[in-house]
Order: C-alpha cells, then sequence, then structure tokens
C-alpha cells in the first residue's frame, strides 16, 4: 500500500489531488459525473465580494497544447457562495475545499476572505492576486512585492483559517513574491496562475477574446510551473501547492519533485472531466514503478 | 457522458460539408438540439458538433470544414474510434403547445432541425421546414427531410436553387411556433420576423462544454446562462435582443 496523505499546513489530504480554481465550478457538474469525495480537495471558482458577469465573449481560444481564458471571474458574490451553495455542497463533498477568492481592492478581499473563512466546510482560503488593483491603476497586485504583502498581510487579519496566496507566473522574480507571502504572515503558496497570451483570427484579423489577451493555461505551461515551483520551494519555507499544466499521476509526481506538497489540476478537467479521477487511480502504480512508499517523502526530492 | 465512437460512414455532402456517422453507446442524449464534443489528435480544446440524428448505438453529426480540426475529421475513414463527450446541452424542449411548427435552419445550422423534424413528426405535428443557403452548391439534406414531411422549402440567397432570399424572406408561412438555427444574424431576422415564442440555438466558443468553466456565458432576462449547459436553445422570450 503507498501512502498518498500529505500535510497542506495541517490540513491532511487523502491524496495530493486538488482541482483548482475555475475549472471546477463549485463542484457539482463533476459530482454528477463520479463521487467526488474522492479528491484531496478542490478550489471552488475565483469569488469576489459582489456578484460578477465577467468579461465579453468569446472568453476562450484555442491554443497550441493549452487554452486562453478571459473568463473574467464570473461568480454570483460571496454572500450567495456563503448562503446557498456551501449548505448544498455538504451533500456532494464532505471534505474541507479550498475557498479561492479575487478583488479589486484590499477592503474587497478582506470582506471575502472574512466570509468564507467563516463557512464551517472551507478548509483553506486561496488568494488570487492576479487581479488587477482598481486603486492601484489596474496594476496585478501579484506583480508587485510590497503591494503583495500588504494584501496579504491584511488578508490575513480577516481570515480563519489557513491563507494560501496564489502566484501569477508574469513575474520577473518570482522568489520576492514568494518571500513576501512568507514575510506577510501566509500559511502556504500555490503556484502558477495562468500566463499572459494573445491569439488573433488570420480571416478578421481581430483578436479572438473580447478581451484583446487572457491567460494561458494547460500542458504547455507545465515545465514553466515546474521550474518557479523550484525557484519557491527553494526560497521559503511555506508549503506549496504546485499546478500548471498538469494531467498524469507522473506530471504530479515530478511537481512534487520540485517542491509541491499538493497538486491542483486545472484546464485538463475541461477536456477529460474525469482526469482527476483517472490520476488518483493511477498515482499508487506509478509510485510503486519509482519505488515510492509515502507519497509525502518525495517533496522537493529534485537532485541537484 | 465520455464515450469512444468509432466511425461508420463520412462523407461529403458538398464540397465543404461532411456527415459523420458513429457508432457506440449513446445512452446519454436525451433529445434533438443538444450537441456532442470531440476530441481530436493534436489539438487541446474539444470541437462543439450539433447532433444531426441519434438512436440506439448511432449517431450522426454533420459539419462544415473550417479550421484544423474540422478538416482533421473531413479525413478520417471508417474504423477510426473518436473520443466523444456525449448529451451536452438542453435540447430542444418537444413538450411545448404546438400543432404547426416551422422549423429553420441556415447553413450548418441545418443539422440539429433533422431529428428534431423527425421528432415532431412522431409527435403528429405538422411540420414546415425552411432551409437557407448562400447558393446552389452548398444546399444538402433536401432529400432527406423531404422524405419526413412534405413542406421543405430551400431558400437560397443568390437565387441560384429554390426560392430566391434568406429563410425569413417573403414569410407568410401558417406556423404556431418557431424552432431554428444557425448564424447569428439569421437568428435575430427570425426572432423579428416571426410573432410567435420559439426555440432558438446559439453557438459560442467553448472551454468545456458541460458547464464547468463559465467560457460561454451570456445576458438573458431570465438571468446569465451557459450556452453549453443551460442552452445552447434559449426561448424567444428570454433573449435580449
Ligand atoms: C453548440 C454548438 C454546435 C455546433 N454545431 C455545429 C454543426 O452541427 N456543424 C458545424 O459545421 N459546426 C457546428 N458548430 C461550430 C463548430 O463547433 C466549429 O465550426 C468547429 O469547432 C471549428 O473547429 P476547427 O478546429 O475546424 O476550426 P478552428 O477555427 O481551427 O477552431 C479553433 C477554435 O475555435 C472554436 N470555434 C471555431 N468556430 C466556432 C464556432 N462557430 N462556434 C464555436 N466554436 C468555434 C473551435 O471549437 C476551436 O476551439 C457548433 C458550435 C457549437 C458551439
Ligand atoms: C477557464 C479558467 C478559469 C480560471 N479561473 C480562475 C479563478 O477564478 N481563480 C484562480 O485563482 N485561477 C483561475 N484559473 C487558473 C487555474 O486555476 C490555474 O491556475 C491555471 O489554469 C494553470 O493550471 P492548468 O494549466 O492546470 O490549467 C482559471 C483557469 C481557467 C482555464
Ligand atoms: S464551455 Fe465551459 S461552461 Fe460552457
Amino acid at each position: 500500500m503507498v501512502d498518498l496523505k500529505v500535510n497542506l499546513a495541517g490540513l491532511v489530504l487523502d491524496n495530493p489531488i486538488v482541482p483548482a480554481s475555475g475549472t471546477f465550478g463549485y463542484g457539482e457538474e463533476f459530482a454528477s459525473l463520479y463521487d467526488i469525495n474522492i479528491l484531496g480537495s478542490f478550489s471552488f471558482k475565483g469569488t469576489t465580494a459582489q456578484e460578477r458577469f465577467g468579461n465579453p465573449t468569446p472568453r476562450i481560444a484555442d491554443c497550441a497544447n493549452g487554452m486562453l481564458n478571459s473568463v473574467g471571474l464570473q461568480n454570483p458574490g460571496v454572500d450567495y457562495v456563503c448562503n446557498t451553495i456551501m449548505p448544498k455542497m455538504k451533500t456532494y463533498f464532505n471534505k474541507p475545499v479550498v475557498a479561492n477568492i479575487g478583488g479589486f481592492s484590499i477592503e474587497e478581499y478582506c470582506e471575502c476572505a472574512k466570509k468564507v473563512s467563516e463557512c464551517e466546510q472551507v478548509g483553506i482560503v486561496e488568494l488570487n492576486v492576479s487581479c488587477p488593483n482598481v486603486h492601484g491603476g489596474g496594476m496585478g497586485f501579484g506583480t508587485d512585492a510590497k503591494l503583495v504583502y500588504n494584501v496579504t498581510s491584511a488578508v490575513k487579519q480577516n481570515c480563519k483559517k489557513p491563507l494560501f496566496v496564489k502566484l501569477t507566473p508574469n513575474v520577473t522574480d518570482i522568489k520576492s513574491i514568494a518571500k513576501a507571502c512568507e514575510d506577510a504572515g501566509a500559511n502556504g503558496v500555490t503556484l502558477i496562475n495562468t500566463m499572459l497570451g494573445m491569439r488573433i483570427n488570420l480571416n478578421t484579423r481581430k483578436p479572438i477574446l473580447a478581451m484583446r489577451a487572457g491567460g494561458y493555461s494547460g500542458k504547455a505551461v507545465f515545465p514553466v510551473a515546474i521550474r518557479m515551483i523550484n525557484d519557491v520551494y527553494n526560497t521559503i519555507k511555506l508549503p506549496i501547492m504546485g499546478c500548471g499544466g498538469v494531467e498524469t499521476a507522473e506530471d504530479v509526481i515530478e511537481m512534487m519533485l520540485a517542491g509541491a506538497t499538493a497538486v491542483q489540476v486545472g484546464s485538463a478537467n475541461l477536456i477529460n472531466p474525469f482526469v482527476c479521477k483517472e490520476i488518483i487511480q493511477d498515482l499508487p502504480i506509478v509510485c510503486k514503478k519509482y519505488k515510492i512508499k509515502k507519497l509525502s517523502d518525495i517533496i522537493g526530492g529534485v537532485n541537484g | 457522458m465520455q464515450q469512444i465512437l468509432t466511425i461508420l460512414t463520412n462523407k461529403p455532402l458538398t464540397s465543404s460539408v461532411y456527415e459523420m456517422t458513429l457508432s457506440g453507446n449513446t445512452d446519454k442524449i436525451t433529445g434533438p438540439g443538444q450537441f456532442v464534443n470531440f476530441k481530436l489528435l493534436g489539438l487541446y480544446l474539444r470541437r462543439p458538433l450539433s447532433i444531426c440524428d441519434y438512436g440506439k448505438n448511432y449517431l450522426k453529426v454533420i459539419y462544415k470544414v473550417v479550421g484544423k480540426g474540422t478538416e482533421q475529421m473531413s479525413k478520417m475513414l471508417p474504423g477510426e474510434q473518436l473520443d466523444v463527450l456525449l448529451g451536452l446541452g438542453n435540447g430542444y424542449d418537444l413538450t411545448v403547445d404546438t400543432k404547426k411548427p416551422i422549423l429553420l435552419g441556415g447553413g450548418v445550422g441545418t443539422p440539429p432541425m433533422y431529428n428534431l423534424c423527425k421528432k415532431l413528426k412522431e409527435l403528429g405535428k405538422s411540420v414546415t421546414v425552411i432551409l437557407g443557403f448562400n447558393t446552389k452548391e452548398e444546399v444538402f439534406y433536401e432529400e432527406e427531410f423531404k422524405q419526413i414531411v412534405d413542406k421543405v422549402i430551400i431558400k437560397t440567397a443568390d437565387g441560384s436553387y429554390g426560392e430566391k432570399g434568406f429563410v425569413t424572406s417573403d414569410f407568410s408561412h401558417e406556423y404556431d411556433y418557431v424552432f431554428t438555427c444557425g448564424p447569428e444574424p439569421m437568428l435575430k431576422a427570425v426572432y423579428n420576423t416571426t410573432t410567435t415564442s420559439g426555440q432558438y440555438s446559439f453557438e459560442e466558443r467553448m472551454g468545456c462544454g458541460f458547464g464547468a468553466c463559465m467560457g460561454c456565458t451570456c445576458k438573458t432576462k431570465y438571468g446569465n446562462k451557459r450556452i453549453c449547459k443551460d442552452g445552447p436553445v434559449l426561448v424567444k422570450e428570454e433573449i435580449i435582443w
């Protein structure tokens, strides 16, 4: 028997597999396909203080080995999530969930964190700092170490659950950003969010996305994620939820060797809705192949 | 929802439109107007196509070659297998009160009209079908529809075949309900020309096709809807135009 358990800032997961925010809704669509209680946990759709329609369509573009999205944080708002979705979630998911939150000002982030962290089923709050800061001229919170520090320490004071900061890869020095999270009192970090990208329709010569550019994700970003996770693992002591391009049990092991304690699976869920179930089934077999008895032993175990 | 289907036939209907039939478990399909989502080799996102016809262990789609995915499909041979997500979307609601429905299909919006037409006929409705194409070379499925119902009118924009004009031109037909699928300008014309209630099938760029990614949302009078899950069929009363 291979031991798949991992300890994520005090929360013990049966296995490291966590569907990533924005690719798993609030779990309901997948719960109708398979018993999602087999998952380690899942990160729900980025939720904001107010309800959001999101961006105009087209919001999706196909790419080689990946996709662009500019959904724009469409969500029903934190009150609806806490009062209506969370009570229902109990009926199809019986484990602690990761509450992903977005915001456009520090106040909004704090309000959202306060409310979701009061929900019993929320095990971890995941702060998506890839949103533009409306008070800072629209610059992304996550691209500036000082801003990341400010938002993280403010949210931490309003958050009753372990706080993970989800980092954007669209920065020159991921280490300084991760360090700012650690200094501000975060309990962990998730990385990576999507990379900025753009596609053009050759017939119309217009961008495919209505918003012109969007976030690139999927298989192609895997090596970028591995490098950044390893950089961060070598810089801070906090646990890492790795994310980016994961599709197989082998990918999970590689990401854990780079330094991830848990592994999020994003876009792959959209192409193969059963991918997380298949990875969880494959994990013990692949562990055996690589002579792993206890999965948590390999975290950060890359040689050199 | 996910099935491996085997290609039975794959043949051109016009110079750019193909008809593909497949066999395998199709139990998840609940009705006409639903769609399926094909995984193709070397392409990341799946490609959504309307269900043209289906039965036990049987599926038919009609597709126009417009890019890499549909191009790849057009070269596939009988016996080859495809990974398909089945039974996606709400489909047309056949329980509505209608005796004389009119079906309006434009271009590759015609395929979903086929099984719909069959089902309405089985329900004893008096069905009128109007299919619109740009030109004679693009016309397909006239005979197939005529084998189900008598009233089939073909329109071509350039008048090279059938009646000249759009599906909504010289609109003096007798009908008490509308079912339609086609490019958005056509749907809009149908919306403005017809006087009864009806069901309209929409397209949007999709990430997943089963409601998980919020990639395909549109605003309606009844709130935000995901075209892939709460659609693709919307009722006239909820459409914001
Ligand atoms: C619900 C639904 C039903 C459809 N039914 C049919 C049908 O029965 N017959 C048919 O010929 N076509 C249909 N389409 C359009 C069909 O999905 C596209 O033509 C096809 O995806 C093009 O793929 P490609 O790789 O050849 O083109 P590319 O242009 O290379 O595709 C690139 C990306 O854009 C997407 N895309 C391109 N055109 C469209 C479009 N019009 N709508 C949505 N996504 C698009 C593709 O899925 C892919 O992700 C339907 C679309 C939807 C949403
Ligand atoms: C359609 C879509 C929506 C997303 N929405 C969110 C979101 O709301 N909040 C967030 O933190 N990340 C969001 N992400 C980013 C993913 O959670 C993940 O970080 C990224 O896609 C990289 O992982 P992947 O390559 O496995 O998809 C979204 C990604 C996609 C594809
Ligand atoms: S395409 Fe993903 S929700 Fe509609």
